[in-house]
């Protein structure tokens, strides 16, 4: 038996976060009434024309910059011509021969300490089509055309991934790119980041690419692993059983976790591309695109290095802490609130509190513990006022709501004792009542410390600083 | 260039246009003719000049992205040839 | 009765007549010469008298804009809302349009009155107005004669005495072509001179709406209101409007006229080039200087202009599918039935025709021979004239090869139809503006002469013709059955 190398490239369509569609005024809002925000435009009324939404050029230039892209001076719009109910005009208008965004590159971490170029073929804009509903009547196929017209600016990537695992990644990666750069919402189940994957495998140190499937309808990347898994293990059992993969699309079926034949898309496609005449080649300046890099933000790459560089964090923790916009600007509004508690603060938010969020599936935005809250909880840790455990029920007590570390460590008389004297006391008072283990610990018996440690912290109801105990307690068992 | 009367039927399928088949026979010699005038245009070498696509060579004009139109569905769908429930509708398309 | 728009303003604003008055005349008119004509598809009689009592009152208040109760007619492919939009098409037969084409709103912003809409070939395919789901137009001149096409009901009204002035689209020579064959005044501005929202599309890189009228003056005024920038049409030109009017009376004193030795070689009937001729002379009398010039691809027009208008065409029309408006097929089995039949009923056959050649133009392995293939002989069509308004101001030729033919003369054979547009289309690939006016007759047929003007001159057109028309009366002759 051969080995197989899988290898996949992926077309992300990335709905773009503009008020209004990309050829007309009407809203672009997600949910309203069926065909309530399709205007005359949309409906591809006779007699309508297209004008370009000055905002959805703007964004695919900013991710354009951001992917190191050749970015063209001259960029033309094409009509894709195919008919099917959702597609008003009987064309999409999209790009082809000149699209806005050329050839870029974006870097991966499949796992830690990995890192992969992934080449970016090019990226350019198009119009969404309406959404068809096959449920609603028994007889017929329902239309709504509100999403028809919303700006989407689909990527095209490199057949560069070799495995489910790093198609994940790069797919990640861009989610997380077009969320920073405030181009998309990345919403999966609204469907405004959609992923296409198209796998083929070959043997092991073949050069010539094998057959390709292209799979649709992935709208999680859980599902996209496992649809891409699927179907590696498809076309590997056909070709190990003397079958042909044939070059076709399939779609994603996540309940039966599998991938199936598209028949009707399965007509040879001729989409007779040409340019749009009532769109006129958009012209792009170096001023233009100056301008744009000027005011990107900071990218996850950058914030990474920095993070490293001057916050002296683990390269994992970096990653992770930059994975996604919201995640990393959570963590420098708390650092704001408690400087130079970098590590502390990294290791909460990936732990405890990403924790929190996935149990509850909140977004970090939806986080009850706000920045500054948290930044509080851990200045109290590192000002001796809670100790480590403490801070646990500080921190479960913000997420239920009972108000910030402060009040909650008042409230509950959660502060630590520190006051030396206080707990010299209590120390004697355990000694005198000890003698036995008092005996054994001089007889040399170390574990017996332990005991004694733990009546202190009861006699203190948990609020003597436990550092300190120990080290007193051993001070005075000695003498 | 003619067109024989399969490429009669592929061209009409694929302009999603109903022939009658005994029309089928004229439209071949119809569109046959068609496309010898157009072949006249062979009779020049154009290699290397820049299609024209836009008889002013203009630029597109960008729109400012804001919100300018409201909803008009009763009108629009007032039109319509089949609507319910504010969906156009259409025999059920399987995919 | 008066019959300029210039002098119907004047007696409007004098008060020495209604709107009202005048809309009921030419409504009264329509009512009797329409049945022979066709050149109506629908005629808004409400709408009309509605518009003219508005503008009567303003005229009260001595509130009155530049059409102010002139009452006109428009062709049936420019969008008007709640009023049947139907491209004189089987397929848009039910279809009453959800808004106002610019060029629409324009009129009324102007206060002009709506008489109805024009008969025309279907989605403006056609040299004939033969290709009409609501039946060919007959020319006034004679009835058994063509009007020409596509904008054949618009010109045939105007000729008629049926409305002071219409609106008409060219894409291959729709507005020149019948306004030479019904002997009135009609122009096609440069490409993006006038929105074309709303009209709805054949060739969306050729088309350009303009208006018939019987004379230079009265286009003037048309195509004023016409005009303008419109950010809803991306190709629409961000260029100021002069004022035709002005322009107007300037004389032609040493303005130099090209002659394309093209336009006058064989294949054009000798009664129209010694028409032609005349006119030159008249020209001249009034100090113009005739030039020489010529446009070497002159010949690769048609089959260019085929190729891109087809192509273009192809997929302007898929949206008449019979899902959203228009016509639908009864008890479709399933989508591709219902796509078939709607559109296999709803379109005629030179439609049908043109869509097929189209789709077949842009499909898989053709694209670079015939489309691409076009577009650069575009630019060699366009160099031609750049080269030749280097040395002339205009130029000049007739409008057509032939007068107007016979009804059906030409049906079974669509190539010889295209053939009726040499001397037009060639501006239309351009995007130069160009007009017909009428210089004689042959046969008792009018004959039209065009006039070429550099991009945005159409004030040196307006200029140049209103100069002939005021030593020359053709374009005040109305057929006999009509005065």
């Amino acid at each position: 038996m051969s080995e197989w190398e899988s290898v996949i490239g992926l077309e992300i369509h990335a709905q773009l976060a503009t008020r209004s569609k990309i050829f007309s005024g009407a809203a672009t809002a997600f949910g309203a009434e069926p065909n309530t925000q399709a205007c005359a435009v949309d409906l591809g009324m006779p007699g309508v024309l297209p004008v370009l939404n000055r905002e959805a050029v703007t964004m695919a230039i900013r991710f354009g910059v951001a992917i190191d892209a050749e970015i063209d001076h001259h960029s033309v719009f094409a009509r894709k011509n195919y008919f099917y109910p959702d597609l008003p005009k009987g064309y999409q208008i999209s790009q082809y021969e000149l699209p806005i965004v050329g050839k870029g590159r974006i870097f991966i971490s499949p796992a830690e300490g990995e890192r992969r170029e992934i080449g970016i073929t090019r990226a350019h804009l198009e119009e969404d089509a309406g959404k068809s509903i096959h449920d609603k009547f028994p007889e017929q196929s329902a239309i709504d055309l509100n999403r028809a017209g919303t700006p989407l600016l689909e990527i095209v990537s490199e057949p560069d991934m070799r495995s489910a695992k790093e198609a994940v990644a790069y797919a990640r990666k861009i989610h997380s790119l077009v969320r920073y750069l405030e181009i998309c919402d990345g919403n999966m189940q609204e469907g405004s980041f959609r992923c296409d994957a198209n796998v083929s495998v070959r043997p092991k140190g073949q050069e010539e690419l094998g057959t390709r499937a292209e799979i649709k309808n992935i709208n999680s990347f859980r599902f996209l692993e496992r649809a891409i898994n699927f179907e590696i293990d498809r076309q590997i059992n056909l070709i190990e059983n003397r079958e042909e993969v044939v070059q076709e699309t399939r779609l994603y079926d996540s309940e039966r976790d599998e991938t199936r034949s598209m028949r009707s898309k399965e007509e040879a496609n001729d989409y007779r591309y040409f340019p749009d005449p009532d769109l006129l080649p958009v012209a792009i300046t170096d001023e233009d695109i100056a301008a744009i890099r000027a005011a990107l933000p900071e990218l996850p790459e950058q914030k990474k290095q920095r993070y490293i560089d001057q916050l002296e964090l683990s390269d994992y923790n970096a990653e992770l802490l930059t994975a996604n916009r919201e995640t990393a600007a959570f963590f420098e509004t708390a650092l704001v609130s408690a400087p130079g508690q970098s590590a502390q603060l990294a290791n909460w938010i990936l732990g405890d509190l990403t924790g929190a969020l996935n149990k509850a599936s909140l977004e970090t935005s939806e986080s009850p513990i706000s920045p500054e809250m948290l930044a509080q909880l851990i200045s109290r840790i590192t000002d001796n006022t809670i100790s480590g455990k403490m801070a646990k029920e500080v921190f479960e007590s913000m997420w239920q709501g009972e108000g910030d570390a402060d009040a909650i460590i008042e409230r509950r008389g959660l502060k630590q004792i520190t006051d030396s004297g206080a707990i010299e006391s209590l120390i004697d008072e355990v000694i005198a009542a000890n003698a036995d283990q008092v005996e054994q610990f001089r007889a040399g018996k170390d574990k017996v410390l332990g005991f004694f440690v733990g009546q202190v912290m009861k006699q203190s109801q948990g609020k003597a600083n436990p550092g300190q105990v120990n080290a007193m307690l051993r001070e005075k068992l000695k003498t | 260039m003619s067109l024989k009367t399969d490429d009669v039927r592929n061209i009409a399928h694929l302009a999603r246009l109903h022939i009658d088949e005994a029309d089928v026979d004229k439209y071949a010699a119809d569109l046959s003719s068609i496309l010898d005038l157009v072949d006249q245009m062979n009779q020049v070498d154009s290699q290397g000049v820049t299609p024209l696509a836009n008889p002013l060579d203009a630029t597109q004009r960008l729109r400012a992205d804001e919100v300018t139109e409201s909803d008009q569905r009763d009108k629009f769908q007032g039109i319509a040839p089949d609507v319910e429930q504010g969906f156009y509708r259409v025999p059920k398309v399987i995919e | 009765m008066a019959n300029g728009v210039a002098e119907i303003r004047r007696g409007l604003k004098a008060g020495k007549f209604s709107s009202v008055e005048i809309t009921q005349d030419y409504l009264a008119r329509i009512a009797l010469h329409n049945p022979a004509l066709n050149c109506f598809i629908s005629v808004t009689d409400e709408i009309a008298l509605a518009q003219a009592r508005q503008a009567d009152a303003a005229l009260a208040r001595g509130e009155s804009a530049a059409l102010t109760g002139v009452p006109l007619a428009h062709k049936d492919l420019f969008c008007t809302d709640g009023v049947k939009t139907s491209c004189a098409s089987r397929i848009l037969d039910n279809f009453i349009a959800p808004y106002d084409a610019t060029v629409i709103e324009n009129f009324k912003r102007d206060g002009a009155v709506m008489l109805g809409k024009t008969n025309m070939d279907e989605f403006a395919m056609g040299s004939s107005n033969e290709n009409s789901y609501y039946g060919c137009v007959a020319n006034p001149w004679n009835t058994e004669y063509v009007p020409g096409g596509s904008s054949g009901g618009s010109a045939a009204a105007v000729a008629a005495g049926l409305a002071l002035g219409a609106s008409g689209t060219d894409t291959g020579g729709s507005i020149r072509q019948p306004a030479a064959l019904c002997g009135i005044t009609g122009i096609k501005p440069t490409y993006g001179r006038v929105s074309r929202y709303g009209m709805i599309a054949f060739g969306s890189s050729l088309d350009q709406g303009g208006p018939f009228a019987r004379s230079a003056e009265d286009c003037a005024l048309l195509l004023q209101t016409m005009s303008g920038f419109d950010p809803r049409d991306s190709t629409s030109a961000e260029q100021a409007v002069p004022d035709y009017g002005a322009a107007l009376g300037q004389g032609i004193e040493g303005l130099k006229i090209g002659l394309p030795q093209e336009y006058f070689a064989d294949g054009l009937d000798a009664g129209i080039g010694a028409v032609i001729e005349n006119a030159i002379e008249e020209l001249q009398k009034l100090g113009a200087v005739i030039v020489d010039i010529s446009l070497p691809n002159t010949g690769l027009s048609i089959p260019t202009y085929y190729v891109v208008a087809m192509a273009e065409c192809s997929s302007n029309l898929s949206r008449f599918d019979g899902v959203r408006f228009g016509h639908r097929c009864d008890n479709p089995t399933d989508l591709e039935d219902l796509y078939k039949r709607s559109r296999g009923e709803g379109f005629g056959a030179e439609v049908k025709r043109r869509i097929m050649i189209g789709s077949y133009a842009l499909s898989k392995g053709y694209y670079d021979a015939y489309y691409l293939k076009a577009q650069q002989l575009r630019r060699l069509i366009k160099q031609d004239f750049q080269q030749a308004f280097d040395s002339v101001d205009l130029i000049l030729g007739p409008t057509t090869p032939e007068t107007a033919f016979k009804i059906g003369a030409k049906t079974d054979d669509p190539v010889s139809m295209y053939l009726q547009d040499i001397y037009t289309i060639s501006l239309n690939l351009a995007g130069l503006p160009g007009m017909s006016l009428p210089v004689g007759f042959c046969d008792g047929l009018p004959v039209g002469m065009q006039l070429i003007g550099n991009y945005f001159n159409e004030s040196g057109l307006l200029n140049a013709a209103h100069c002939y028309q005021q030593v020359s009366d053709w374009h005040q002759q109305i057929p006999e059955a009509f005065r």
